[in-house]
This record gives structure tokens, C-alpha cells and sequence, in this order.
């Protein structure tokens, strides 16, 4: 595949989040407000890029009755020293992000990356696949942040957009953007928006209802 | 193919594997160390200021921590201000965890869930623009549902009205648990009464919300809804470092001193 098809085409033709679903836990959890999503998107794109890189640099040594295991150690020293660096140079942000930078060991898409492409690819490809998967994942984090923090606090990367009744404005907050469910729904629409776009992602029903038959006498 | 699945490949490549990976962790760990104890300071400060409500946006938290607030070292036992170790040297984990410089504390008394409690403790008196002392904020730590917490309390002058409670490590659920961090449940503490006319320690957290017009309701504040095993560390916490074995003696000298 093309460099450019990589890291395009997770971004909306096999979105990570909208047409694998995966990595759906953190998104309910950091995208409260749009700067922390930032901060944990751009931790998701280095930690997929670097452990698609490093397993496929040593896909050819790696047994495979314990390839999950060493995928899994590659992945979680990198989370680690992400998780260090943040520390470091963003202190604030990472207690905002609390355990989901740590949790980032458990995000399906990386995991899923690692085993179904870098595990089969060269370096520099499954380091763009990863690039770009990252970046799927963050296009939806962004979108769902950007409604959540706008529509639950009023503001956008914490400058007051809508100045809510409680700082002296006319807008009221809603409340219930604050709390993870409503990126249930946002996501939903995303999903719903995306294949309305791209009609080839819609799945085949599982069952198909019959046709209504007319009600026979009793 | 078939080569790489035997045992001592197996084992190589895990050995090869973990020596790599912990080499790298620990590298990153220890290099980004001076960074993280100097913004785990700034954040301790920012705390203490928070307690007593002094941020200010406009200005640094240094500046603010350098003008307004004297940090003394006390002596648990004795309540008294001591020399035997100096602000600078003073270091929490060490001497808690010293059996020389620390107690250690029997089951009925460790309600806090501290198990050892250190003889010595930094306060930080905070003085008006006169010099005067207008706060007092006391280190305090207890275990919660998951970790120990850590937070300041930040007394007024009086050495009983609360004037503010921060805290700035814990490990609570967030959203539950987590919401002791919540400006507005911390902002209920303000103004309670920690001790009683008996000078008994008074404060607690009770279940569900606060009669105002009720008796004791100023020794009484909210519990926190989904989280009470949280607040009720939160209480122990706090009938630990009021009492006897906390900051009682030294409170009770600042009273009459007052």
C-alpha cells in the first residue's frame, strides 16, 4: 500500500472507532474537555506508531506461542515512558488524564494493530499504519470533545465560547455533556453520519425481518 | 519458520525482550525524575495555596509562596516548633518510615490507616501583609478506598475554623471518589468548626447532606453520593490529624496563643 493510503484510510474509510469499534472506553472517559483530548490523542498516535514500528522490527524473531505477550511488553514500556514524559513536561495534564494514559495498554486499536498489521508488514509501513490509525482514533476524539466541552461547559480549548448563566451569561449548560454517556451518542451520530456518507460501511443485518403478514382470523 | 518456536528461542527472545524494555523504562524514569519532583513541588505549593485560597491567576505561585507563607517544622509529640531538623532537610517519606524519628501507631489509634506516623511536621503559617498569622495548614493523609490521600487543611487563625482543604495525590475512582478534588465539595468545609466547646475533635462527614438549621451542623459536612468508603476516609482522616496523636498539642498551643 501507498504511504498515503495508510494513513488515510483509517481515518474515515476503516475508522478505528466507527467501523472496528474499537477503543470506544476511552473515548467516553477523556474527551470531557477538548485540550486533555489533545494531550491523550497525541500520547494514542505516538504509543500506535512506535509499538507497530518496534513489533515489526522484531516480527520475524518473535515465537509465535508468545507473540501476545511480547507485543503486550513492547506496548506497555512504551505507555510507560509516555506516561513519564507527560509527567515531565505536562504535569497538569497528565493528573487530568489520571490512569487512562496507563490504560492506553489496554486500547484495543493498538493491540489489534500490532497483531493484524505490524506482526505481517515492514517497519516503515506498519509505523505509518499506526500513524494513521492513531489519527482515526483522534479525529473522532476531537469531534466528540469539541461538542462535549462546548454544549457541557460553554468553552473550547477553556476559552468561554458561550458564556454559561453562572459566570453572568445567557447559556445553559447541559449537564449532561459533562458525563461519559453523552459520548455514547455523539459517537452514534458520528457513526450514523459517516456511513450515510460512506454507504459501503453499512453492515448486512444479522436477521432480516418478513414482511408483515396480514393478522389471520381467529 | 517452524525455527522460531523452539524453547530456547523462546526464552532467548523473552530475556532479549525484558532486558531491553526495562532498560528503556527505567532509563526514561530516572532522567525525567528531577522534572517530576520539581513540578510535584510546584503542585504541593499551589496546593497549599489553594487551601487558604490564596491563587492568584496574575501572579507566579513562587512569588505568592515566598511573600505570604513561613513553613515551621513541629514536633507531633510535644506540639511545640523544633530546631532538631530544619525545613530544608526535611523530608516526609524518610522520616515516616525511620523508626528513630517516627511512631508507630497501635490499631485502635490508626484510624487513618497510616500505620507509622512521623514525629516531625511541616506547617505552613500563612501571614497577612502585616506579618500576622491569618492561616494555618496542616499536612494531612489518610487511606480512602483505593490509596492513601493526600491533602492539606488549612485552619484560620483560631486554630478551629476551617478555612479550606485541598488535596493533591490520590487514587480514588474518578468521578466518585475523585470528586474530593471538586472545588465545590471542598468549598462546604469552609467556615465548619473542627473541634468542639470541650476542645473534642467535632468535625465529621456524615451521610447524605447538611441540615443547616440543625444542631452541630458546624461541625458537620457533606458526604460525597457513590463514594462512601472515600469520605469516610476523608473523616477517619481527619479525627486522626485533629486528635492526639495529629496536630491536636500543637493546635491547642496555638489557641492559647491566640
Amino acid at each position: 500500500m501507498k504511504t498515503k493510503e495508510l494513513l488515510i484510510t483509517p481515518i474515515f474509510k476503516n475508522n478505528p472507532i466507527a467501523l472496528q469499534v474499537l477503543g470506544v472506553c476511552s473515548a467516553l472517559a477523556v474527551t470531557v474537555n477538548l485540550a486533555v483530548t489533545l494531550v491523550m490523542c497525541a500520547a494514542v498516535i505516538a504509543v500506535a506508531a512506535f509499538s507497530n514500528l518496534f513489533v515489526s522490527m522484531v516480527r520475524e524473531h518473535i515465537p509465535s506461542n508468545i507473540r501476545i505477550i511480547v507485543q503486550m511488553t513492547i506496548i506497555a514500556s512504551l505507555v510507560i515512558v509516555v506516561d513519564q514524559v507527560l509527567k515531565a513536561v505536562a504535569y497538569d495534564m497528565s493528573r487530568q488524564l489520571s490512569v487512562f494514559v496507563a490504560l492506553i495498554i489496554t486500547n484495543c486499536i493498538i493491540m489489534g494493530r500490532a497483531e493484524a498489521f505490524a506482526m505481517n508488514n515492514k517497519p516503515i509501513p506498519s509505523l505509518l499504519d499506526g500513524i494513521g490509525n492513531g489519527l482515526g482514533y483522534s479525529v473522532v476524539l476531537v469531534a466528540v470533545a469539541t461538542f462535549r466541552e462546548l454544549l457541557g461547559s460553554g468553552t473550547l480549548l477553556n476559552y468561554t465560547i458561550l458564556r454559561p448563566v453562572t459566570e453572568g451569561g445567557w447559556y445553559e449548560p447541559n449537564g449532561l455533556f459533562i458525563l461519559p454517556p453523552s459520548a455514547f451518542f455523539l459517537i452514534g451520530f458520528f457513526i450514523w453520519g459517516l456511513r450515510v456518507w460512506k454507504k459501503e460501511q453499512v453492515e448486512e443485518p444479522d436477521f432480516k425481518i418478513a414482511p408483515n403478514t396480514k393478522p389471520q382470523e381467529a | 519458520m517452524a525455527s522460531k518456536d523452539t524453547v530456547k528461542k523462546t526464552i532467548t527472545v523473552t530475556i532479549l525482550l525484558c532486558l531491553v524494555c526495562s532498560v528503556v523504562v527505567s532509563a526514561t524514569a530516572v532522567l525525567l525524575r528531577p522534572m517530576q519532583i520539581a513540578n510535584q513541588e510546584l503542585d504541593v505549593k499551589r496546593n497549599i495555596l489553594a487551601a487558604v485560597g490564596l491563587l492568584d491567576a496574575q501572579r507566579g505561585i513562587e512569588e505568592i509562596f515566598q511573600e505570604r507563607v513561613v513553613s515551621r517544622v513541629v514536633d507531633l509529640r510535644t506540639g511545640e516548633y523544633t530546631d532538631a531538623i530544619t525545613v530544608e532537610e526535611y523530608n516526609q517519606s524518610r522520616i515516616a518510615r525511620d523508626r528513630a524519628t517516627s511512631t508507630g501507631l497501635s490499631r485502635a489509634e490508626d484510624v487513618a490507616g497510616i500505620q507509622r506516623r512521623e514525629n516531625y511536621a511541616i506547617v505552613y503559617l500563612v501571614e497577612d501583609l502585616d506579618g500576622e498569622v491569618e492561616a494555618i495548614v496542616l499536612p494531612v493523609r489518610g487511606y480512602g478506598l483505593w490509596s492513601t490521600m493526600w491533602g492539606f487543611l488549612a485552619l484560620d487563625a483560631d486554630a478551629s475554623t476551617v478555612r479550606g482543604l485541598s488535596f493533591f495525590e490520590h487514587g480514588e475512582t474518578p468521578g466518585l471518589g475523585g470528586e474530593i478534588e471538586n472545588p465545590r465539595w471542598q468549598a462546604r468545609w469552609e467556615g465548619k468548626q473542627v473541634y468542639d466547646d470541650q476542645g473534642e475533635v467535632a468535625i465529621s462527614v456524615i451521610k447524605g447532606s447538611v441540615d443547616p438549621d440543625a444542631p452541630g451542623a458546624q461541625h458537620r459536612v457533606d458526604g460525597l453520593s457513590g463514594a462512601t468508603l472515600t469520605a469516610r476516609g476523608v473523616h477517619n482522616m481527619m479525627q486522626f490529624w485533629l486528635g492526639e496523636r495529629g496536630f491536636k498539642p500543637y493546635l491547642m498551643s496555638r489557641k492559647e496563643e491566640a
